[in-house]
């Protein structure tokens, strides 16, 4: 594993009391009761949040007033073990049109016990979003650029 | 319910501090460039700069008497930040709703 890949992504995880199936089914089917609320680029209040499960499907957020903000793709959907969604959102917290600017999210679901699944996210090639911010990181140079970020974290996880 | 520090999610809710966001992905900009470009008063604008930067998305720098803006030089690594607390936040909300469910069908 490289650096360059542990820097450009995250890894999260959560244990939780409930089978495998039902772990995949609620994190899929109800994926807008737990997103955080801040998460919305519509002009207006979310009225729900759609995962279509399907590759190929969309995940997006429909507002009070109708109106659609699909920000992200389905690329993998194999219950119950395992999801991939793109992450079509830029640095600007835009609809990223460009995919090849978008990263990816992978969901693993792993059956520790019966009634116990541990849940492994991992959201990588943040590095894909890169070009928006690239003139202001060259512009400073090293030092202001992973270690400060660094610095910034570790003072986030005290 | 935990306590939020101010983030870019919330910071960029509002459609002056994108504007200034969007403004400052271009090229760094003073206080006074700012003003000029956007309907809004420079106090105004110096108030939303502060916002930014308590999200950890810009940064500013003296230059002469002015003071130059610029989007924070940590780059992906603030993406990252940002995300690693959105993921945390949404894992921590997903837990407790799936095992409240489990607790109501039981």
């Amino acid at each position: 594993m490289s650096t360059q890949a542990q820097e450009a992504s995250v890894r999260t995880q959560v244990v939780v009391e409930t089978p495998i199936e039902r772990a995949f089914r609620v994190f899929t089917e109800d994926f807008g009761s737990f997103k955080p609320p801040e998460h919305n680029l519509l002009a207006v209040e979310i009225a729900e949040t759609v995962f279509e499960p399907r590759v190929g499907g969309h995940l997006y957020d429909r507002g009070v007033d109708g109106s659609e903000c699909r920000w992200a793709r389905v690329l993998a959907y194999e219950p119950p073990d395992r999801v991939v969604i793109s992450w079509d959102i830029s640095p600007q917290w835009q609809i990223e049109t460009d995919l090849e600017k978008t990263s990816e999210v992978e969901v693993r679901f792993v059956s520790e016990a019966p009634g116990r699944t541990r849940v492994e996210l991992e959201h990588r090639n943040l590095d894909r979003h890169g070009p928006g911010w690239e003139p202001e990181r060259d512009a400073v140079g090293g030092d202001g650029g992973w270690p400060l970020y660094l610095r910034r974290f570790a003072e986030l996880l005290k | 319910m935990q306590t939020y520090r101010a983030d870019g999610w919330a910071a960029l809710g509002d459609p002056t501090r994108r504007a200034i966001f969007e403004r400052l992905a271009d090229r760094p900009r003073a206080v006074g460039e700012l003003a000029g470009e956007l309907p809004v008063s420079r106090p105004a604008v110096s108030q939303h700069l502060k916002v930014l930067k308590d999200a950890g998305l810009v940064v500013d720098r003296r230059d002469g008497n002015r003071r130059i803006y610029q989007l924070d030089p940590g780059g992906v690594g603030g993406l990252r930040a940002q995300l690693d607390r959105f993921w945390s936040q949404a894992l921590a909300a997903y837990k407790s709703a799936v095992e409240q469910s489990t607790e109501e069908v039981s």
